[in-house]
């Protein structure tokens, strides 16, 4: 990617949307497209613990002998020309279609559970010049068809990982996204999703970040159909000068729809975390029921959050609220832990292991439960 | 056994304890009444290491440890309990999780092994069926929901599995109807013996009936004005505070002594 490309290609400060994470330090990077790995094979102990079928990219390209394939019936011909309408607020989606190379297209026939399906992405930048790595995933849900589909992502070195996700899930379809970011703390991740609901589906997203030098993960989800319901939760985990984004906009375009959007952010040390919500409601959308809560545990005093809600409403009978909570750990609770005889350290991953638990036990499949479980101990080990 | 010696401390400059002196020899547990603001909780908290008060003289020892140089976790591993007066909910914090970890952590301590899951719960159920305490108790979070009742029999169970020394039981009695403080009484009972003892904070001689004490002292004013056998308490019940020239301090110093 040359130099005048990423000026203008990258989204600048001065788009509101764009306001709270500056990308700069991503442009000054230059990177360049991430070379194949040939010896795949030799990653298999970077694998996270997934049971079950698993598609693996490697550099972004399909890793055959780290796969583990779907039923060939739920694998579909990849399109990524994107639709410019639906890409034109996501200016890094843009840059994706320009630049993808390989991704998973999955399709669930009707009435049909597909059980669970991983999608992993390891980056391997070591010894190298920076790259990038833009896969382009497409995931559609034929009527009344259910999925569970893990995305995780990590990797070693100085990379760049902007993935674009296309979700169509049509009438009656379910789909439980549980979406790991543990990228090198080196890197940068910006993800972003779009998810089309038609009437009655339903999209169970739970994202983890707790990687990367700079995250955002950026979702656009549409309710096109009456009763559909969308709930995007997200927990972040941000130290020493990390900046993690969770921005996410949900169109209700029907009536009697419901979303959910509730962030838990944990920020540590100098980094910064930033949720946006918006709630767009259109006219016709009426018994619209939205509700949108970012809630902070900062621990240390230069840890920062910036929350900025966003609620258009265009119908008269609708339901909408948002609400923000900033706290640090409650003194006497850790007092009363302490006097129990658990130190100090232990006492207060307790408490923020408290304050997630709730998001956490949410998701409801137990590998991927257990491997969000894992990623936030790993990341606690990291942190003493 | 638990030795302060002139023990004053402040909270924002202003002075709560005036030149505590007391022993409580091991195997013995003693009392302390006092009217309200007279300084029983701002002792347990200063004993208990709770941050907010200015230590400005004396020394506590536990068994020798100087107890006022280590941190709260350091003072449970030395062996000192404190049921707090108003124990506070853990939303998020499993009550089972909670009671093994502290357990672990205090067995740790001692130089034993970490008890499994398994060996953990044999020893919560036999801890929570001699408290009448439901097994379901282990599975809630930590005082999230319970009754005044429920937290106080929550308190005496973690001292229970814990197993101190020394406790301290402040205002353990409050809240409690009496079948409930006979359970936790009961609970007291079952640990006095040569390895323990406790010091008791009450209001109330009805405590005392089922928790009988080696001694009994009147705090007022920061200080320990009277001391005596167990008939100190019911002559206090009888006649009052002021019938012993112990008058009650004002409202204000009683809004002072909690932080």
């Amino acid at each position: 990617m040359s130099a005048a490309f990423a000026e203008t290609g990258l989204p600048s400060r001065k788009l509101e949307a764009w306001k709270y994470t500056d990308l700069r330090p991503l442009a000054a990077l230059a990177p360049a497209p991430a070379p194949e790995i040939v010896d795949t094979a030799a990653l298999a102990a970077d694998l996270p613990p997934l049971p079950g079928p698993r598609l693996v990219f490697v550099n972004g390209r399909r890793a055959a002998s780290l796969s583990v394939p779907p039923p060939a019936d739920m694998v579909a011909d990849l399109a990524t020309e994107g639709d410019p309408a639906r890409f034109a607020p996501a200016p890094l989606a843009a840059l994706n279609t320009q630049f993808a190379q390989d991704g998973a297209a999955i399709h669930v026939p009707a009435g049909h559970d597909a059980g669970t399906l991983a999608l992993v992405h390891l980056t391997i930048a070591e010894d190298a010049a920076p790259v990038f790595v833009h896969p382009r995933h497409r995931i559609a849900l034929a009527q009344g068809a259910t999925l569970t589909l893990i995305e995780y992502a990590g990797g070693r070195g100085v990379y760049w990982q902007n993935p674009v996700v296309e979700i169509v899930l049509a009438p009656g379809a379910t789909l439980r996204h549980v979406r790991i970011q543990a990228e090198d703390r080196e890197s940068f991740h910006t993800a972003t999703i779009f998810v089309d609901l038609l009437a009655g589906a339903r999209y169970d997203a739970f994202t983890l970040g707790l990687g990367a030098r700079l995250a955002r993960s950026e979702t656009h989800a549409r309710l096109g159909g009456a009763g559909a319901i969308a709930h995007l939760a997200a927990v972040q985990l941000l130290r020493g000068t990390q900046h993690g984004d969770i921005t996410s906009v949900v169109a209700h375009d029907a009536p009697g729809c419901a979303s959910r959007q509730t962030v838990k952010n944990v920020v540590d040390g100098h980094a910064r975390a930033v949720f946006q919500g918006r709630i767009e409601v259109a006219r016709a959308a009426q018994k619209t029921d939205g509700y949108q809560m970012s809630q902070a545990l900062l621990l240390s005093p230069d840890a920062e959050i910036d929350c900025k809600p966003e609620l258009e409403i265009f119908a008269d009978d609708v339901k909408c609220s948002h609400g923000a909570t900033i706290g640090a750990l409650d003194p006497e609770q850790l007092f009363y832990l302490r006097a129990r005889g658990i130190p100090e350290a232990a006492a207060r991953a307790m408490l923020v292991r408290a304050f997630l638990a709730e998001a956490i036990e949410a998701v409801s499949d137990d590998a991927a439960r257990t491997l969000l479980v894992r990623a936030i101990d790993a990341w606690w080990e990291g942190a003493r | 056994m638990l030795e302060i010696r002139d023990l004053s401390a402040s909270i924002d400059g202003k002075p709560i304890l005036n030149g505590i002196d007391l022993v409580v020899p091991t195997g013995e547990v003693h009392a302390i009444m006092g009217p309200n603001g007279s300084g029983k909780s701002t002792l347990s908290y200063i004993l208990a290491g709770r941050e907010g008060y200015a230590v400005t003289g004396g020394e506590v020892r536990l068994d020798g440890v100087d107890l006022l140089t280590l941190a709260p976790e350091e003072r449970a591993a030395a062996g000192l309990f404190l049921a707090f007066q108003y124990p506070v909910e853990l939303p998020g914090v499993g009550n089972a999780n909670f009671l093994r970890t502290a357990l672990n952590a205090t067995r740790r301590a001692r130089g034993e092994s970490d008890l499994d899951a398994v060996q953990f719960l044999k020893l919560a159920r036999a801890a929570l069926r001699d408290l009448a305490m439901a097994d379901d108790m282990l599975k809630r979070n930590v005082n999230v929901g319970f009754s005044g009742g429920e937290k106080k029999r929550n308190e005496v169970l973690q001292m229970a599995i814990l197993k101190p020394k020394f406790a301290i039981l402040d205002e353990t009695d409050s809240g409690l109807d009496i079948d409930a403080l006979k359970i936790v009484a009961g609970g007291v009972n079952a640990l006095r013996g040569p390895g323990f003892s406790a010091l008791v904070i009450t209001h109330y001689q009805r405590l005392l009936d089922h928790i009988v004490p080696d001694r009994v002292h009147v705090l007022a004013g920061g200080r320990i004005l009277r001391s005596g056998g167990p008939e100190l308490a019911r002559a206090l019940e009888e006649s009052g505070y002021a019938a012993l020239g112990l008058e009650a301090v004002s409202e204000d110093t009683a809004a002072m002594a909690a932080p």
